[in-house]
């Protein structure tokens, strides 16, 4: 963690970020209050009783997806890991159905199956939403590779915790990636801690940082602050274009923190860290502090529109509780859907032979 | 007709589903420039470059990854595993990504993607290159299994697995690689082309006093057992050949049953949970009341794959042991 002050980012004069709308960066706000309004109104469900399962809160975290995300085209796809709530959300999907999903609902971005670890939307080029720690890293070099291989100029952000590189299939992915100049970026969201156990309790050569394991691989690295909208934009659009023109790999380390647990079950929350650490990061690192700050003086916004935004965000969050509870339960028939396409799809195929037991 | 090998029945398959689809790529070790540890992909790499036929490292959980991933995106990836006891090593991609992306998305999502090579013991190699997962794998919905026995099947089932819009995984047998089956040229075929549709078994034997069932190379011990039975005991076998293990073929299985009032199982998998305990069950389930002896299993010996060439011999079914089991019931 750097910055103490939210003095303006040297990263505004950024190209990426020179070219920003007022309403581009209205919309970032709006994105990250989004958000954190989600999985605020989430928690309380959750402490309700009101759905099962785990629920990994992203906040702290929302300026890496909002800013990072807010750099791809069309041809961009996006694959995280089980704390996916806020990249699915700044890929565009609906509170609705997100909330619906968590509360095990039919309507639910994944018709219930899923759960929260486990959001999807490939019509948003967004592919989940993976529960294994590190799991995702090899899908996402399959993504890039299906791009290269269609002449396709895009590339894939695969985000992944600090717990995550230690992973072997993380390993093995850098190497493919590497190997055969896939597009792929990995976003590390270091936010200090993999679940209870310190990244310095984790992870041998605390002083190279995380995406030095790039070097092992001659791949691109870059370590950046995260809780800057401009920063991680800058960043991000460096190694998308990294992606794009030279079809090269890229690890990028944004620093990060959450407030909460690594789930709400993590009873050791407050206890592998202390309470003023936490306070400082709220105090002083909050990503919509700052980024609210940087569009106040800026004169982007004012008082009343960050107001606004928060209760627009609060009114969005209420009404997806609404929805997620007037929302039926999926029906028994449907544990036997979804499994196989050519039977979903009752073709010759899906009708021959038995496919369940 | 001409007889090709089981390594060329599946060579063609590859050829002819590397023309038939601009999608599909063959990727696994040594698949390219070194023709393939065992050469079922010999001359393909010469025929279709380097953009088709892809040498990955020694890394399979990155590269079975990493066919998952293309196949969301709607390639179709024939991933090899040089032995099919190497998917341990990917064995969350395969568990876990493979099987359960579509489910975990509300349907959203389909992995066109196959994974074959060689999943059996018999030779020599010991327990950590002699595995027979396909019981492990046909137990996880969401997965297909498939388990041919002849180049014929080899090469048809090959051709729809590629073409099925869901993950198959596909276990071939060393030992049957350089054997020889009777396959037809394309041209012999009417529609042009050999496709055997999944979940559809094929009776290798007729007969009338016992049947015996089974899948991969154990449906050629069963044919020799057979002869063995008809010619030194009088006693008709018919054999039922799985081919594909899930989607399974039921009605087969049972309407031989229901001739022959009598059968035995033969794989060369493990006993507990093997793909026997499945279809014996099954057949007990469904066709008690044509049974006229209990519904018999063989499986390879319940310990890991034996060194010693002549031990492992008799650790995997051979035609005399299926012939002791089947006199005991008929």
């Amino acid at each position: 963690m750097s910055t103490d002050t939210v003095s303006p980012s040297p990263h505004a004069e950024a190209e990426i970020n020179k070219s920003l709308s007022n309403e581009d960066k209205i919309k970032f706000l709006r994105d990250m209050v989004r958000i954190r309004r989600f999985e605020q109104i989430s928690l309380k469900a959750y402490q309700q009783g009101k759905m099962g399962g785990f629920l990994h809160l992203y906040i702290g975290q929302e300026s890496v997806a909002v800013g990072s995300i807010s750099v791809c085209g069309e041809n961009d796809h996006i694959i995280t890991a089980y704390r996916d709530h806020g990249h699915a959300l700044a890929s565009g999907m609906s509170m609705n159905e997100c909330m619906a999903e968590l509360f095990g609902k039919a309507t639910g971005c994944s018709k219930g199956k899923g759960g929260s670890m486990h959001f999807f939307a490939p019509a948003k080029r967004y592919w989940g939403g993976h529960g294994i720690v590190g799991g995702q890293t090899p899908l996402g070099a399959g993504i890039a590779f299906a791009l290269k291989y269609q002449d396709i100029k895009g590339c894939c952000l695969c985000y992944m915790g600090d717990g995550a590189v230690n992973q072997g299939a993380f390993h093995e992915a850098l190497n493919l990636a590497s190997l055969w100049d896939l597009p792929v970026i990995y976003i590390i969201e270091n936010n200090g801690y993999s679940m209870g156990t310190s990244q310095k309790r984790s992870s041998a050569y605390p002083e190279a940082g995380l995406a030095a394991r790039a070097e092992a691989y001659g791949m691109d690295w870059d370590v950046a602050n995260g809780e800057h909208i401009y920063e991680v934009r800058a960043k991000t659009w460096e190694a998308v274009q990294r992606a794009h023109e030279q079809s090269r790999p890229t690890i990028l380390e944004l620093a990060t923190y959450r407030y909460y647990g690594h789930s709400v079950a993590d009873a050791n929350a407050q206890k592998y860290r202390t309470k003023e650490e936490i306070e400082k990061y709220k105090n002083e690192h909050d990503p919509l502090n700052l980024w609210r700050n940087t569009l106040l003086d800026e004169g982007v916004i004012t008082e009343d529109l960050a107001k606004e935004i928060q209760q627009e965000a609060n009114e969005e969050a209420d009404a997806s509780i609404k929805f997620a509870e007037d929302s039926p339960f999926p029906e028994d028939s449907a544990m036997l859907q979804d499994v196989y396409w050519e039977v979903d799809n009752d073709t010759e195929s899906g009708k021959t032979g038995r496919h369940f037991f | 007709m001409r007889k090709i090998t089981y390594r060329k029945a599946l060579n063609e398959a590859l050829d002819e589903e590397l023309a038939h689809d601009d999608m599909v790529v063959v990727i696994g070790e040594e698949v390219a420039e070194y023709n393939g540890a065992y050469k079922v992909t010999e001359g393909l790499w010469e025929k279709w470059g380097d953009k088709r036929l892809i040498d990955a490292p020694i890394s399979e959980a990155g590269f079975i990854g990493m066919g998952i991933g293309a196949s969301m995106l709607g390639m179709r990836p024939v991933m090899e595993l040089m032995f099919f006891s190497f998917a341990y090593v990917a064995f969350d991609q395969m568990m876990n990504n493979a099987s359960s992306v579509r489910y975990m998305s509300g349907g959203l999502i389909n992995c066109p993607i196959v994974v074959r090579g060689p999943a059996n013991g018999g030779t020599n190699v010991g327990a950590t290159h002699s595995h027979t997962p396909e019981n492990i794998f046909a137990n996880m919905p969401g997965l297909k299994v498939v388990s041919p026995a002849t180049a014929y099947d080899a090469k048809g089932l090959m051709k729809t697995a590629i073409r099925d819009n869901d993950p198959v995984f596909f276990m071939e047998n060393t030992m049957l690689y350089g054997m020889e089956w009777e396959v037809p040229e394309n041209s012999e075929i009417e529609g042009g082309e050999l496709i055997i549709p999944l979940g559809k078994a094929d009776i290798k034997r007729e007969g009338t006093d016992i049947s015996l069932i089974a899948h991969g190379r154990a449906v050629i011990t069963a044919l020799e057992a057979a002869k063995i039975l008809e010619s030194e005991h009088k006693i008709n076998a018919e054999v039922v050949d799985l081919r594909s293990i899930r989607p399974l073929d039921e009605e087969t299985i049972l309407n031989s049953v229901k001739k022959t009032n009598r059968s035995v199982y033969i794989e060369e998998n493990k006993p507990f949970c093997g793909v026997g305990a499945q279809i014996s069950s099954m057949i007990m389930e469904k066709a008690f009341d044509y049974l006229d002896a209990p519904v018999l299993r063989i499986t390879s010996v319940d310990s890991p794959a034996f060194y010693s060439p002549p031990v492992e011999k008799r650790q995997l079914p051979y035609p005399e042991m299926i012939v002791e089991k089947a006199l005991t019931i008929c």
